[in-house]
């Protein structure tokens, strides 16, 4: 079974998959397997233990369940400071 | 708000005035400024982006962290992002508190989580014309 959800990429991310969101028609379940898609189609180098994600604007455990319409947004290792 | 995302100058004294309280004794803030090189790389600017809302909302989870673990009076923190020079303040953390001891830790305990923890990524320009994300693994050029 396939969902549709937004994939949004941030920093790093954006740059290299040179656009800032799109809609992902996915047979990911969670996060994480959603990551390890987008990462091989966009050539991410970053582990995903360093990477944070959050669904629909709060931050989430990669493991969280992806449901239709979902937005999920890719950050890259943070860096502030 | 004691976490706040700003595209302005950040100005120390009066982020430091608003920490004043007649219940507090010692005051430690924190100035984080761009340097000139990193990695052994001349660093002639930095850009620094965040996702403002997640930001200031697990900012706001550290300074309540920092209130519980330690006996602080008033702590603020606040990040710049958009193009630096060198010089520039991108980060100001300020703590006041009864005693120094708790004002020291909370002060370390808010920078440290914020630059493990919060949405905010660093794009350093080099001296050669290169640039490259600070922490990042995947390659953009």
């Amino acid at each position: 079974m396939t969902i549709e959800v937004t994939a949004r990429y941030f920093a790093a991310f954006r740059e290299r998959a040179g656009r800032d969101a799109e809609r992902v028609t996915t047979g990911a379940r969670t996060a994480a397997e959603l990551y390890g898609e987008l990462a091989r189609r966009h050539g991410f180098a970053d582990s995903m233990t360093r990477c944070k994600v959050a669904v629909n604007d709060e931050l989430a455990d990669w493991n969280v369940a992806l449901a239709a319409g979902d937005e999920v947004l890719f950050f890259p290792p943070v860096a502030g400071g | 708000m004691s976490f706040k995302i700003t595209s302005a100058v950040i100005d120390p004294v009066a982020r430091k005035r608003e920490l004043e309280e007649s219940a507090a004794g010692a005051c430690v803030t924190f100035e984080g400024w761009v340097r000139n090189h990193n990695d052994g790389e001349a660093v002639q600017a930095l850009e620094y982006e965040a996702h403002a809302e997640i930001a200031e909302k697990e900012g706001a989870r550290i300074v309540a962290e920092a209130r519980e673990r330690f006996t602080i009076t008033t702590a603020y923190c606040e990040h710049r992002v958009g193009k630096l020079a060198i010089g520039d303040c991108a980060v100001w953390v300020g703590v006041s508190a009864p005693h120094r001891g708790a004002a020291f830790d909370a002060c370390r305990y808010i920078i440290d989580e914020t630059k493990a923890r919060v949405p905010i990524w660093k794009k350093e320009h080099y001296a050669s014309g290169a640039t490259g994300w600070v922490n990042c693994a995947t390659r953009t050029q």
